[in-house]
């Protein structure tokens, strides 16, 4: 039987205020556990939360971005449960009107099998929300802790409807909503440090079939690469299940990485009842036009609207003003490369081919720390599009800058990558290759295009690279047709 | 001195401290020695003389540098629902017995600030939950009209304080009627100030869209003169409002005529003590002689008032009172096998009845199935009492009321809680609505127990009830009574 993969997403992006949600305590983290834990993270009695407007900006500028509805009232609920790192006895979020709704998100999704393609995304909504703290297990004696330095920070949960059909989509959802978050300046994205968490709803039905299968979550998930794999373990794990005649239970699941697979944390008839209902602590959160615009003004550029721009004004493919929107470093550096150079397409195929592969090999090397500044980038391309260098001298030269932060014009004089320029010099050699491949000479005359391949090869090999290969192509073909 | 002392008013006792009379510290320690000479009251929870004494040596010195305000060196005791850094604070419960907050609730702090001189901590129901004081885990408290009833709920540690003299002023809450009950059980004034005007900070939660601390004392003027210093805004409560500072004192000289006053009728017939009714019929009479005009106001739908409270109110301290679990403060059960068998025994243990009581309701009105037929259809029919009782200020300045069923009664009376909840009737779709609203007396009893009556107004219109209040105080002397012996 063919199964089609439904997935929905639930994200928790940490927001980036430098004070928590609901107090003034500090959101650093790293600090001695309960540090910055202030007397309203603690639940003293007497205490009462005050909402951190930073906090519902930043979820504003997410609404703007995806172009959803940011609620022009919403209110905030409690959650009910207890555990010892929740500290109130519920958590404060936001449950029947939530802050933004709706929005879309487009992403290009690239499969192992097939082409890559574009996807767009509904989003059902993002509520705002505080953290738990958290427990800290084997202290001496065998004790738990728990360390309230979290409890409060704030956190945007941001809710897809289940339209993903593949893990691939899934991740290529993620990674475009974690750049999103991180251009928009709302989060620090940092995945180490649980910044950006994903819960997972994972079913199957038979392709064809309009009910969605009974669905599992599986929780937690801190990495696009745990992501993907807890995804593809569940689908396998669920249609393994079916065919075998068994039925996929309702349940909350637990991915171990691990081991590589998901396992059972709790069963939808052990589901608490939250017992939601709205915090009289605080008064419904009104936003007036006025603060939209306010916050309409201090949005930067979106990467959907720099993708349009790189397509229509710089004439770029859609699949390379993709890639360079991927995140905000990366365009910003493609960006200051591309204003220096005429030709925007090469400019891309250096920022995607070399600056890229740099900094995959180069470990702990990010866009900004690269040797290769934009400007130099700049410079170096110009002297391949003046013809002072070839692209191969050009990869010598940016090989030379990663290792030594060299400048690009001294470079070229010290590794003599200089192209000839002198005609009567570059005929002369030409003329050689001609006299001494007389086999390749005759194939080209005979009509096999690909024989003046060899020949221009042969024309660079004994020019030291240091020829023009377009230049020696066009001579060469002048001479042979003559 | 004594006598002079313990019943003067706090205006008097103002000006016995500037005109140097007495010192702070005199006074304070007089306080002192009568509170320790009742401790039969059970009216103190925590009293710490050696603090008292520091504060009132602070106060002295501001007066004698002529930085004293109008309050500095007059004592007040606080309910022990507002944390204090200097006492322990319990809200009455064992589960916080010997608690000592970091930090000082608001109302507190800015008291302190004015230069008032606290005597400790009285006795309430615990977390508030009770109109009679016999909820708090510390034993009840006595009416020292009548040593054999309650002093009313939960402030009584507060009423019973005031009109005992064990202190000139004392602060209190009012969730549903627990200052202007206590305040007419004891024969003394208390205001319920509108919701939000004070700041809940410090203040441990028992429902908190209806907590609301207020004032307990010999006077209407006296509350006045002391809001003046209470009520500030304070950005850490979020339902706090801001207001333009404000002179609480300013109608005390405004004259009644030409005001209106309504009267809800259909309170006035069955299940009201006969000579409450005709006591409360008298202040009516009295204001109309004064030169009030009164008018019957129609209040269909406020019989739903307590059904509407105990869902609403129990709702929210269910949630309310989860944070005591024994995880980082509070009792904890000495024996447990894991954590949510630790949290379990720890509140099974050092919650009283009255609240486990509630945090089932509250619970049960929360909870998935549940949670439309109560919960939400509570919130609707609150909405309509409030708009309902905000409406009839369109017409009238004030209204005329009873705040309970008749005098104090006796302890173990009303054990059975639905009946205890009965009796609040009066009292509660006030709070629903927000309003303030003052408990005053207006009468005696044959039993010899004080009758009172509560006056109601529209939202912040606090000065004004306060001048109505002292006005009729003006033409009457039931405020001026004080229980025989003390």
């Amino acid at each position: 039987m063919q199964w089609e993969v439904v997935i929905g997403l639930e994200t928790h992006v940490q927001l980036s205020t430098n004070t928590k949600i609901f107090s003034a305590a500090s959101t650093d983290i790293g600090a001695d556990a309960n540090t910055h834990a202030c007397v309203v993270d603690l639940a003293l009695p007497g205490t009462l939360p005050v909402l951190n407007h930073g906090a519902v900006e930043r979820a504003m500028k997410f609404g703007l971005a995806i172009g959803a509805t940011v609620a022009k009232r919403s209110i905030f609920d409690r959650k009910n449960y207890f555990y010892p790192d929740l500290p109130k006895g519920y958590q404060i979020s936001q449950f029947e009107w939530p802050i933004v709704v709706g929005g879309q998100v487009s992403f290009m999704v690239t499969p192992k099998k097939g082409e890559p393609y574009m996807k767009t995304l509904n989003l059902t909504r993002a509520h705002l929300e505080e953290d738990a703290g958290k427990s800290v297990h084997g202290l001496e004696m065998n004790r738990s802790g728990i360390d309230l330095n979290r409890a409060g920070t704030p956190l945007l949960e941001i809710v897809t409807e289940p339209e993903l059909r593949s893990a691939e989509e899934a991740v290529a959802y993620a990674r475009t909503l974690h750049a999103l978050v991180v251009w928009l300046g709302i989060s620090h994205g940092d995945m180490q440090n649980g910044n950006f968490r994903c819960d997972a709803n994972v079913s199957v039905r038979p392709v064809g079939q309009k009910e969605f299968g009974t669905r599992c979550e599986i929780k937690n998930l801190n990495s696009f690469r745990f992501l993907q794999d807890a995804i593809e373990y569940e689908v396998r794990r669920q249609i393994e299940l079916i065919e075998d005649g068994g039925k996929v239970v309702q349940a909350t699941r637990l991915y171990d990485p691990d081991k590589g697979e998901t396992r059972q944390m709790r069963s939808k008839e052990d589901s608490m009842d939250y017992r939601y209902f709205p915090d009289p602590d605080l008064l419904p959160l009104e936003i007036s036009d006025e603060w939209l615009d306010r916050v309409k003004a201090e949005m930067p550029e979106l990467p959907e609207e720099l993708r349009a721009r790189l397509e229509k004004d710089f004439g770029l493919p859609a699949y390379d003003a993709s890639i360079l929107t991927t995140s905000k470093p990366l365009a910003d550096y493609y960006l200051a490369v591309a204003e220096a150079v005429s030709d925007k397409k090469i400019a891309a195929n250096w920022v995607m081919g070399e600056v890229s592969a740099a900094l995959n090999q180069q470990e702990g090397t990010t866009i900004e720390t690269l040797p290769v500044t934009p400007a130099k980038l700049a410079a170096l391309i110009g002297r391949v599009l003046d013809g002072t260098i070839n692209n191969k001298g050009a990869k010598q030269v940016f090989a030379a800058i990663m290792e030594g932060n060299g400048e690009v014009d001294a470079l070229i004089d010290s590794l003599g990558l200089k192209q000839i320029s002198d005609t009567g010099a570059l005929e002369k050699i030409i003329d050689e290759v001609i006299a001494n491949n007389p086999k390749n000479v005759e194939e080209f005359k005979a009509g096999k295009e690909k024989a003046l391949n060899g020949l221009v090869g042969q024309v660079m090999k004994a020019s030291k690279g240091k020829a023009n290969p377009g230049q020696v192509n066009q001579l060469l073909r002048q001479k042979l047709t003559a | 001195m004594a006598q002079e002392i313990f019943h003067a008013s706090v205006a008097q006792l103002s000006d016995k401290l500037a005109r140097k009379e007495v010192s702070a510290v005199e006074l304070a320690q007089t306080y002192l020695d009568r509170i320790e000479a009742h401790r039969d009251l059970n009216a103190y929870l925590d009293v710490r003389p050696e603090v008292t004494l520091a504060q009132a040596k602070a106060a002295d010195e501001r007066i004698a540098k002529g930085e004293g305000s109008r309050l500095t060196g007059i004592p007040i005791a606080h309910k022990d629902l507002f944390v204090t850094k200097e006492w322990s604070t319990s809200a009455a419960s064992k589960m916080l017995e010997g608690y000592m907050s970091p930090f000082n609730a608001t109302v507190v702090e800015n008291l302190n600030n004015a230069g008032m001189v606290c005597l400790g901590k009285v006795n309430c129901d615990e977390f508030a939950m009770g109109g009679s004081n016999e909820n708090s885990a510390f034993g009840k408290v006595l009416n020292p009209w009548n040593k054999d009833c309650v002093p009313g709920g939960s402030s009584g540690g507060s009423s019973a304080a005031v009109a005992a003299s064990l202190c000139p002023i004392a602060t209190g809450t009012d969730t549903g009627g627990s200052i202007r009950e206590p305040a007419v059980f004891t024969g003394i004034t208390g205001l319920k100030p509108t919701y939000g005007r004070p700041s809940r900070w410090g203040v441990i939660a028992f429902a908190s869209s209806l907590d609301t601390p207020g004032l307990m004392a010999r006077s209407a003027e006296d509350c006045a003169i002391v809001m003046n210093d209470m009520i500030e805004f304070d950005p850490k409560d979020s339902t706090c409002v801001e207001l333009p500072k404000e002179d609480f004192t300013r109608y005390l000289d405004t004259d009644i005529k030409g005001m209106k006053i309504g009267v809800p009728r259909k309170w006035f017939a069955d299940g009201l003590d006969p000579e409450l009714a005709a006591s409360i019929e008298d202040a009516i009479k009295t204001y109309e002689k004064m030169g009030a005009k009164i008018v019957d106001v129609e209040l269909p739908t406020v019989d739903l008032g307590v059904p509407v409270y105990y869902v609403v109110a129990c709702a929210e301290a269910s949630s309310n009172l989860s944070r005591y679990d024994g995880v980082r403060y509070g009792h904890r059960a000495q024996a447990y096998t894991d954590i949510q068998d630790m949290i379990k025994r720890s509140r099974s243990e050092g919650l009283g009845l009255e609240p486990q009581r509630r945090i089932m309701i509250g619970t049960y009105v929360l909870s998935h199935g549940y949670y439309d037929a109560y919960y939400i259809k509570a919130q609707r029919v609150r909405r309509l009492i409030a708009n309902e009782l905000n409406g009839i200020f369109k017409d009238v300045d004030a209204m005329i009321s009873p705040a309970a069923t008749g005098p104090a009664y006796h302890f173990g009376e009303k054990s059975e809680p639905v009946q205890a909840y009965l009796s609040d009737l009066y009292t509660v779709p006030v709070s629903l609505a927000g309003l303030p609203g003052i408990g005053m007396p207006c009468g005696m009893h044959s039993n010899g127990l004080p009758l009172g009556f509560q006056l109601v107004g529209s939202l912040f219109s606090e000065a004004k009830l306060l001048g109505m209040a002292h006005r009729y105080q003006c033409e009457t002397d039931w405020h001026k009574r004080v229980p025989a012996g003390y």
